[in-house]
């Protein structure tokens, strides 16, 4: 049985339902991301997890055990927020220390965990300062060992990046990672970046309107998501719109140009409407000859990025991006010029649901 | 130029002559009690009056007790109208004006009708339990500077994230208000005290009519019956006010965990 399980839940806030039926099994040790645009339900998860809110119907259970009806202290949750809140009147040895306090440990064990805290963040020199003395990346550092120094059964992440500046963002998701592997904790980690969530989580959840959408790997959700919205929230994936023209060969009938996916229709008979996706990185530009299957359209936007250009092809009603390496010697494409784009007959995804 | 300086200075003139020179004046009378040469005479007089030392600790302590009734009444209240119940604000707020509206004599009639030694609950029965009717009395007096102070002070946290943070670390209420909410208002809640200390060290109505030997009625029996030793009464109660509100300022800026 997993170690978290979340059975159902639904959270109803006055006439909105915000959670509508969400089932979630979390190993231990594994980091879960929650992915999903704003409002999708995220923080509400999460916060039911910790026991912030109480969910309107449905089941949480740690290690087996239904703490569904348990207040935020007795759960032994280690959460972290996207405004730090680390204690303001406080040093930082003393917001680590409070966990320990609050459950009544011996001095010297408290002295020896912060320092162990301490070490584990790298920031063994700022013990004895406040919070206002630190940068934001180091408050949430200091954070992340507050809430990991009461060895938590579960951390908890509420987009603890987002109020950090780029380049900070990237290397302190790359520490919270070691970090949580270092320890072997189980993580659920919210956010709507999707670069995070795919250099970070062993699986992503993606959600969508209080649903969730998909369930996998990064490499599952990246390479083969299963409905649109996953398709058009992850990367920058091109949505074509088709109509099925025989459903036994996998025949797609695309602005009036045929193309054939190796890949089946999922169910959908002749004469069915249905949207594919293909990655940027699937498409070449010219003419393929053997299976491969030919667009023709022309270029309706070129955006020069420096190493890379990237096209805009339109067909008739859809369009797709692609990149190009940027080669000096040759003159760049132009737009309105007519031009072929080519990709493999397994590189057609097919999308769950009717388009629109 | 020249006319948009000259009215903020002449309203700044203006309002220091409007305070300053009745305060020198008091101050000068104060210093003539000994015919032809100026002295502090009225000052020794006064602090030597055992009635003075009397009245005064006793308004001294009516006004630390009156704070700490105050901080856990006002505290908690603020705290929980601000986290749970924000759509009790303006009621709650409205309740905490009301001693500003109400003048003080008609609250302590109402006391007097409610509790009198004949009534259920007879609290002006023994000297003791009038003290505490006092206390009550001037929590509520209080309440409209020690609320504004309290509540605002919480706004300038972030009272939810902090109290989520310790809850989810295994802290109980009690320790999350102990611990947590009360040393990030600390300036709030001080400035509030200073306020309160202030206005019960003055405060005659209640005393007096509740027949309590406060400082209060004490400086208007000197008032009635001396020459300068209530000018030096007066001097005395300002320097008090102003020491309160000097504390204020040095507290403010002297609070950990914040910028200087
Ligand atoms: N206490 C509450 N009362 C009423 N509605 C709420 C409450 N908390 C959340 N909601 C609503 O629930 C929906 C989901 O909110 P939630 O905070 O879970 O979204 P999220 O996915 O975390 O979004 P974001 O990325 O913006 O943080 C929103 O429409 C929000 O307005
Ligand atoms: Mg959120």
């Amino acid at each position: 049985m997993a170690f978290l399980s979340i059975e159902r839940i639904t959270k109803t806030f006055g006439t909105l339902t915000t959670v509508k039926g969400v089932d979630l099994a979390v190993e231990r040790g594994e980091f879960v991301t929650l992915l999903g645009p704003s409002g999708c339900g995220k923080t509400t998860i999460l916060r039911m997890i910790a026991g912030f809110e109480t969910p309107t119907s449905g089941t949480i259970r740690i290690d087996g055990k239904d703490v569904t009806g348990l207040k935020p202290h007795q759960r032994n949750i280690g959460m972290v927020f996207q405004a730090y809140a680390l204690f303001p009147n406080m040093t930082v040895a003393d917001n680590i220390a409070f966990g320990l306090k609050v459950a009544h440990k011996s001095a010297s064990e408290i002295a020896s965990r912060v320092k162990e805290m301490l070490d584990l963040i790298k920031l063994p020199q700022v013990a004895d300062r406040y919070p206002y003395q630190l940068s934001g990346g180091q408050q949430q550092r200091v954070a992340l060992a507050r809430a990991l120094a009461i060895k938590p059964q579960i951390l908890l992440l509420d987009e603890p990046l987002s109020a950090l500046d780029a380049k900070i963002r990237v290397s302190l998701r790359d520490e919270i990672r070691a970090v949580q592997r270092q320890l072997g904790i189980t993580t659920i980690f919210v956010t709507h970046d999707q670069e995070e969530a795919l250099s970070m989580s062993d699986r992503i959840c993606v959600m969508s309107e209080g649903n969730i959408e998909q369930l996998g790997t990064p490499f599952e959700i990246y390479n083969y998501p299963k409905t649109r919205f996953v398709a058009s929230f992850i990367g920058t994936l091109n949505i074509l719109n088709g109509k099925v023209s025989d459903s036994a060969e996998g025949r797609i009938l695309v602005d009036g140009q045929e193309i054939v996916t190796s890949r089946g229709l999922k169910g959908a008979g002749t004469g069915d409407a249905l949207a594919v996706a293909l990655r940027p990185e699937a498409l070449s530009i010219g003419r393929a000859n053997g299976s491969s299957n030919n667009l023709e359209g022309t270029i309706d936007e070129v955006h020069f990025l420096g190493s890379v250009v990237r096209i805009r092809v339109r067909f008739k009603d859809s369009a797709v991006s692609l990149d190009t390496f940027n080669r000096p010697n040759a003159a760049p494409p132009e737009r309105g010029q007519p031009i072929t784009v080519n990709f493999g007959r397994e590189d057609i995804l097919v999308l769950d649901g009717v388009a629109n | 130029m020249k006319s948009t300086r000259f009215f903020p200075w002449f309203g700044f003139i203006f309002g220091a002559v409007y305070f300053l020179v009745p305060l020198i004046a008091t101050f000068e009378f104060s210093l003539r009690m000994q015919r032809g040469i100026y002295s502090f005479k009225a000052y020794q007089v006064v602090l030597a009056d055992p009635n003075f030392q009397a009245s005064f600790s006793y308004s001294a302590i009516i006004a630390v007790l009156t704070i700490i009734v105050g901080i856990a009444l006002v505290v908690p209240t603020a705290y929980l109208v601000q986290l749970k119940l924000p759509r009790l604000r303006p009621v709650v707020e409205f309740m905490t004006l009301l001693p500003l509206v109400v003048p003080a004599i008609v609250i302590v009639f109402g006391y007097l009708r409610m509790y009198n030694s004949s009534s259920w609950l007879p609290m002006t029965g023994s000297a003791r339990s009038t003290d505490l009717l006092l206390i009550f009395a001037y929590v509520t007096l209080s309440l409209p500077y020690m609320y504004r102070s309290v509540d605002t002070a919480l706004r300038t946290i972030d009272i939810r994230t902090l109290t989520e943070a310790a809850q989810s670390l295994g802290s109980s209420w009690p320790r999350i208000l102990i611990q947590v909410i009360l040393p990030n208002i600390r300036v709030g809640v001080l400035s509030g005290a200073f306020l309160t200390f202030a206005i019960v060290i003055g405060e005659f109505t209640m005393a007096s009519l509740l027949n309590r030997p406060a400082f209060g009625p004490y400086m208007q029996l000197i008032g009635a019956n001396r020459a300068y030793e209530p000018a030096a009464l007066a001097v005395i109660a300002f320097a008090i006010t102003w020491a309160c509100m000097g504390l204020i300022q040095i507290v403010a800026s002297f609070a950990p965990g914040q910028k200087r």
